[in-house]
């Protein structure tokens, strides 16, 4: 049926364009220092929690109900909350290993990530069981009448495709077309030589993972909003999906991890409803595209094949 | 993990020790030396497997209370001779290897009399064994998966799997048939899509429902498996719309039910959920349960109970901070056929490992009038009580609809 098909798709894109929201933190920071963050899934699961904090303890309950005034404070808090996070754990977890062989941060990262899943479960209140999260949103759905029946478009999941197709979009100007992307950029293709032409590579790598947490806080926030909840255990889910899509679509490239995030989202729903199996086997779907993109074309699909340094 | 699970237990320590510390501030206070019990032989311990942390911890938490206060009647009562009475209560988390630990831990320990739990089936399984190997009786308030007590073959040849393990709570080859009446039967419902979390007592639930809705005459229209911690189910919402279903069943637990619920109306389709004792909570509603979703519990509703009234408000008078939940009741009367049980057992002798084969005797031939209504076991250690209640959400909370008893039709 047609109306399946496309509601599927639907699905698929929202899913697909959130992941590929925190997929752009994996491949930005893999592009400046080759570090798989794989704490990176945290920070989105951080930035939601703070996010909600911040709705639930600070905001007057007056402006609670106001979601055009009560969404933009949720997004600025949960990006910033994630943000400060990320730039403590670079600076204490990251940064004193920045000369060490390569697998003593990547350690370093699984440490990270399951320091901030503990913290939160253990001083968020409540934050063992999931959470409700706050509707900041118009609620409900935009039936679409097609053939035979409707495709529902809930109205966050139109926000969260929109917002996340135009962050992507700015993320990819900022560091094609401004000084410190271009800073950046040098960075990521040999530190060494950047430092000589006057760039500081600390500062950059230091926006580098600003700009991943900003975004992955940004996910964090309307993901809450789109599901109406979230517990600890969605940034293990949805940064190992976010991974994948970041080395699907190849690790370091922009587009690519939004390509990788669509291309996802979309075998994960389209896979759930045709292929044998049905949803118990949708993540399966994912994986054996990954392993049939890694086996033709191992750099993924926007990617370059590894430079070997000197 | 091990560092985690350090400070939970020292934390769980640290709170036994306070309670017994109200208990003992009590009894001085009464100041009547009459009130004191003789204790000269030492202090005997009841285990709790429960998850007291997770998503399910308002359940294990509400077990670990009602226990609590049943041991602590005990002891202000002298019930025990000679002995004082000691709760262990133990997180499992809902994981099945944390169970085997905590099961272990308790194991370990001479002086345990009996164990209250588990929560879920899952757990039950990994406990049962362990517990077995020492002889310890167990007592679930909560477990329904039926080939707990009547192993794999229980719709064949049941047969007993674990002579030490009994449960006041009734099974799902009970509870799944009797949804299926209610929401056939009674409410009508004849395309029902059936969705489950692929969980011990999920998939059980699910197919003993689904087995007798279909012998009433309605037709399964879809049959899907979702992860207990998926929080997106956008993709078996629309799997299920194409096939125009008027109900769901969800074999599985509240976290996963209450967005579940919330989603279906989400994607278009205005049909009730329906499920077990798993989804009878306080969050579901909070989580996205809606009003007009139905579930079946194990028992009457406490609150309804002329049994239960006194437990209600012993367990108020007690201040705990948690609520007692769907299966207080039912664990205060697991933990005293426990009590009485080794008050049986010992007969006015001395404590040794060697009674627990006279505790488990006298579970098996228990004939209690509990707060959650009379208890025998059957053969299997099943109770012989098949009281259910079907549930609905009204307003923000599930209010009961009616209580039968399920019969085979």
């Amino acid at each position: 049926m047609l109306s399946t098909f496309l509601s599927q798709v639907v699905n698929g894109l929202i899913l697909g364009s959130l992941i590929g929201l925190i997929a752009l933190g994996y491949t930005m920071v893999y592009g400046i220092i080759q570090l798989i963050n794989f704490a990176h899934g945290e920070i989105f699961m951080v930035g939601s929690y703070g996010g909600l904090a911040m709705f639930t303890y600070l905001l007057p309950t007056a402006i609670q109900n106001q979601w055009w005034f009560a969404l933009p404070l949720l997004l600025i808090a949960g990006a910033a909350i994630a943000v400060v996070v990320a730039v403590l754990m670079e600076r204490f977890a990251y940064r004193p290993l920045r000369n060490a062989p390569r697998l003593a941060p990547l350690i370093t990262a699984l440490g990270v990530s399951v320091a901030l899943q503990e913290a939160v479960r253990v001083f968020y209140p409540n934050a063992t069981a999931a959470v409700p999260f706050p509707k900041v949103f118009v609620e409900g759905t935009l039936a679409i009448p097609i053939g035979d029946g409707i495709v529902p478009i809930r109205y966050t999941g139109m926000l969260i495709i929109v917002v996340s197709l135009l962050l992507a979009f700015a993320l990819n100007t900022f560091v094609n077309n401004s000084r410190m992307g271009r800073a950046m950029r040098a960075t990521s293709q040999d530190r060494d030589v950047a430092r000589l032409m006057g760039i500081n590579p600390d500062r950059v790598i230091v926006l580098t993972f600003v700009l991943g947490a900003a975004l992955a806080g940004v996910a964090g926030i309307l993901y809450g909003a789109d599901l109406g909840l979230i517990n600890i255990n969605i940034g293990l889910q949805n940064g190992l999906f976010a991974f994948t899509a970041a080395v699907l679509g190849g690790i370091g490239n922009i587009k690519g991890a939004v390509a990788g995030g669509l291309v996802i989202g979309l075998v994960k729903t389209l896979g759930g409803q045709y292929l044998p199996g049905g949803t118990p086997y949708d993540y399966v779907w994912i994986f054996v595209v990954l392993i049939a993109v890694l086996v033709f074309r191992p750099q993924g699909f926007f990617g370059e094949t590894e430079r070997v340094r000197a | 993990m091990s560092r985690r699970r350090a400070v939970v237990t020292a934390a769980i320590l640290a709170g036994a020790l306070a309670l017994s510390a109200c208990g003992t501030n009590r009894e001085e206070g009464g100041g009547a030396a009459a009130g004191a019990c003789d204790t000269s032989k030492g202090t005997l311990v009841v285990g709790l497997v429960a998850p007291l942390s997770g998503n399910l911890s308002a359940l294990g938490l509400g077990m670990q209370n009602s226990a609590d206060l049943a041991i602590d009647q005990a002891n202000q009562n002298c019930t025990v001779p000679g002995y004082a009475l000691r709760l262990q209560a133990e997180d499992d988390q809902s994981l099945p290897p944390i169970a085997a630990n905590a099961a272990t831990r308790l194991a370990s320990d001479a002086n345990v009399v009996g164990v209250v739990g588990t929560l879920n089936s899952s757990t039950a399984q990994t406990v049962q064994p362990i517990l077995q190997q020492r002889g310890i009786v167990q007592i679930s308030p909560a477990n329904t998966n039926p080939t707990l007590t009547q192993g794999e073959a229980y719709e064949t040849a049941p047969e007993r799997p674990f002579d030490n393990y009994f449960r006041v709570a009734t099974t799902d080859a009970v509870q799944g048939p009797f949804g299926a009446q209610y929401l056939v039967n009674t409410a009508g419902k004849r395309a029902i899509a059936v969705i489950d979390d692929g969980k011990t007592y999920g998939a059980g639930l699910a197919a003993a429902f689904a087995a007798e809705a279909e012998r009433l005459g309605a037709t399964i229209v879809a049959r899907e498996k979702v992860g207990e911690n998926d929080t997106d189910f956008s993709g078996v919402v629309t799997n299920i719309r194409a096939v125009n279903p008027d109900a769901v069943y969800y074999g599985g637990e509240y976290p996963a039910a209450g967005p579940l619920s919330a989603q279906i109306a989400a994607g278009g389709l205005n049909i009730p959920v329906m499920g077990g004792d798993a989804l009878i909570n306080a969050e579901y509603v909070p989580l996205g349960g809606r009003p007009g979703d139905l579930g079946t519990s194990v028992g009457a509703p406490a609150e309804d109970l002329e049994s239960a009234q006194q437990f209600i408000s012993d367990y108020e008078a007690a201040n705990y901070v948690e609520d007692y939940e769907t299966y207080g009741a039912l664990t205060y009367d697991a933990t005293n056929i426990i009590i009485n049980s080794l008050v049986t057992a010992l007969n006015g002798g001395d404590w040794s490992e060697d009674t627990r084969a006279a505790v488990v005797e006298a579970v098996q031939a228990t004939d209690y009038e509990g707060a959650a209504g009379p208890v025998t076991f059957d053969e299997f250690g099943d109770t012989t009580n098949k009281l259910l209640t079907v549930y609905t959400v009204e307003g923000d909370a599930f209010v009961p609809l009616e209580t039968g008893t399920y019969e085979a039709g």
